[in-house]
């Protein structure tokens, strides 16, 4: 990837905290105006990787790249461009929404109407006279989110910024993930939900135990990790599905619920359908599936299992 | 050093300070309670001993101190005499405890209580240089407690000019010593120790670990600075501008390499040491 295409990049960036190897040896781009997802369980290594993305910890080894800056010589720079959404947002409680605001928009050398504007997006400014020590978490996060943008970075990195949130609070937070990429701006998100990086992940990096496991887009991860197509059959008499595994194209089949057949292309499916058809089988079900990150995630990791057993 | 940005850091501590109830009035109280009441009765009380050996022994005590300060010392009773050394000469380190007191008790808790409540990550995060943090966090707490001083000074000399001034004729106070010492004393002391405190703020785990370890810092400043102030009363002017004049040097060069003190990984909580 040509420097100008990245707005991230990691090299070979490892990081312990005493005797804790937080990261270890990684290596990934998040590519510019895209969303970037760091997917991984608890204490992968996804919070330390944001907070070495602005230079607020500093590797052991490695070399990181944001916006072509290296945040160990030019950490100012970085941070007055970049914005964060810390997974457990904290202000200062005595203050009320709009006095955190100031703050942060004098800070970043932004102004008050950016802060009302950032507000007003995130239907946080009804609340904004009232002391944040009252707020709800889902109220915090709008706030969070409206401090991180209130001077229009170029980079916006969100960790775990839906836990905890009602459903409409965690809506709005993708909803800007997707108005920001729409904008051009770059995003990298931290999430354990897989489902939260479904739709919205340009890129998807996948963590465990401080070490990348893979990474690229999601259809090149489908393409590695699940090459083959797989269709989902269900008719109302199931008995009669087991024919299905002496068709041509049909490479292996399983039962989760219907059965899942994985066949070698995806123009098989025609046949197939017309094949049972012939022998008198009523499909209730045909359904060509893509792959989820969900079914990435599991086969990745299955995939990592194997590799180590 | 951007000041708009450490103006910033200093107004958000000093607000929500000043919105912090629980803080501020205990601090009022021991204000009050050394600038004010304590005088007011110590002196209010030796005023009422006009006659009889209770004043007598008082008058001795005037007749102790050094010959330079016995001539300066106003009044002709000996409770007069006796309130007018108290009032410039005795409680002359009340200047320095209370205001030192309090700037401790806010200092204290400035960086590691960033990052007990979480808000050391935004401050982490943020285009804010360590400089800034540092100068705005030390301004923070210095303020607070500098502007006790002076107000106590002013409150303090009413007090006395109300209580004594009327026995010698005049007001009095605040006396040339007394200008020297809360203008340009007072101010590196509470500097010296603060620079200090910062960086044990910066270093510990909790709240609770920086108030115990800033009571280590505070107490020696409180008896060199007691011990300084004292002195300077007794003393010509141009010992208390030398004084001073050391006092800053020392308070700058702690300053220049206090904001060492201060990492992101601190602000975090997630320094090897912190």
């Amino acid at each position: 990837m040509k420097p100008e295409m990245y707005a991230i990049r990691f090299e070979d960036v490892s990081k312990a905290f005493g005797d804790v190897q937080a990261l270890d040896a990684i290596t990934f781009d998040a590519p510019a105006g895209a969303v970037t997802v760091l997917l991984g369980p608890n204490g992968a290594g996804k919070t330390t990787t944001v907070r070495l993305t602005t230079g607020a910890v500093v590797p052991n080894h490695g070399g990181i790249q944001v916006l072509g800056l290296n945040p160990l010589h030019d950490g100012d720079e970085i941070r007055s461009r970049v914005g964060v959404v810390p997974p457990k947002p904290a202000f200062y409680d005595q203050l009320t929404g709009w006095e955190n605001l100031q703050f942060a928009a004098t800070i970043f050398e932004s102004d008050e109407a950016s802060a009302r504007s950032a507000a007003e997006r995130f239907g946080i400014d009804h609340a904004l006279g009232q002391e944040v020590g009252g707020y709800s978490t889902g109220m915090r996060t709008r706030l969070a989110l409206a401090r991180a943008v209130i001077h229009d970075p170029e980079v916006l990195m969100l960790d775990e910024p839906t836990a905890g949130l009602d459903p409409e609070s965690a809506k709005a937070v993708l909803d800007l993930i997707r108005e920001m990429a729409g904008r051009g701006r770059t995003i990298m998100m931290c999430t354990h939900l897989l489902h939260e990086a479904e739709g919205i992940a340009d890129q998807v990096v996948l963590m465990d135990e401080g070490v990348v496991r893979a990474h690229g887009s999601p259809a090149s991860l489908a393409r590695q990790y699940m090459p083959d197509p797989i269709v989902i059959l269900d008719a109302e008499d199931r008995d009669a599905l087991e024919a299905v595994a002496q068709l041509d194209g049909v490479m292996a089949t399983r039962w989760d619920g219907a059965l899942h057949v994985t066949i070698d292309t995806e123009d098989r499916v025609p046949d197939i359908v017309v094949e049972l058809v012939k022998r008198g089988v009523r499909l209730t079900r045909v359904d060509p599936i893509s792959p989820t990150l969900e079914d990435l995630y599991f086969e990745m990791q299955r995939a990592h299992r194997e590799t180590h057993a | 050093m951007r000041w708009r940005m450490v103006r910033a850091v200093v107004f958000a501590d000093l607000y929500r300070l000043l919105k912090t109830r629980d803080y501020w009035i205990p601090l009022i109280i021991l204000g009050g309670v050394f600038f004010i009441v304590l005088p007011a009765i110590l002196l209010g009380s030796m005023s009422l001993v006009r006659e009889g050996g209770l004043a007598t022994q008082i008058g001795d005590i005037v007749g102790t101190l050094p010959d330079a300060i016995q001539q300066n010392i106003q009044g002709e009773a000996p409770g007069t005499r006796a309130s007018y050394a108290f009032a410039v000469y005795l409680l002359a380190p009340i200047a320095i405890v209370v205001p030192l007191t309090i700037s401790s008790a806010v200092g204290a808790n400035s960086i590691v209580g960033e990052r007990e409540r979480g808000t050391g990550e935004f401050l982490a995060h943020s285009p804010l240089t360590l400089n800034e943090i540092y100068f705005g966090k030390l301004l923070a707490s210095l303020l607070p407690g500098y502007a006790a001083g002076i107000v106590g000074f002013g409150l303090y000399s009413i007090v006395v000019n109300v209580i004594v001034g009327s026995q010698i004729g005049g007001w009095f106070f605040p006396t040339l010593g007394w200008m020297v010492l809360v203008l340009w004393v007072v101010p590196p002391f509470i500097t010296i120790a603060l620079a200090l405190i910062l960086r044990l703020s910066a270093r510990v785990r909790s709240a609770a670990s920086a108030h115990q370890a800033s009571s280590l810092v505070t107490l020696p400043v409180i008896l060199l600075s007691y011990g300084v102030a004292s002195g300077l009363l007794f003393s010509p002017v141009l010992s208390a501008a030398i004084s001073g004049l050391v006092a800053w040097v020392f308070a700058a060069m702690l300053l220049a390499g206090g904001a060492k003190s201060i990492k992101r990984e601190r602000l975090l909580g997630v320094a090897a040491e912190a």
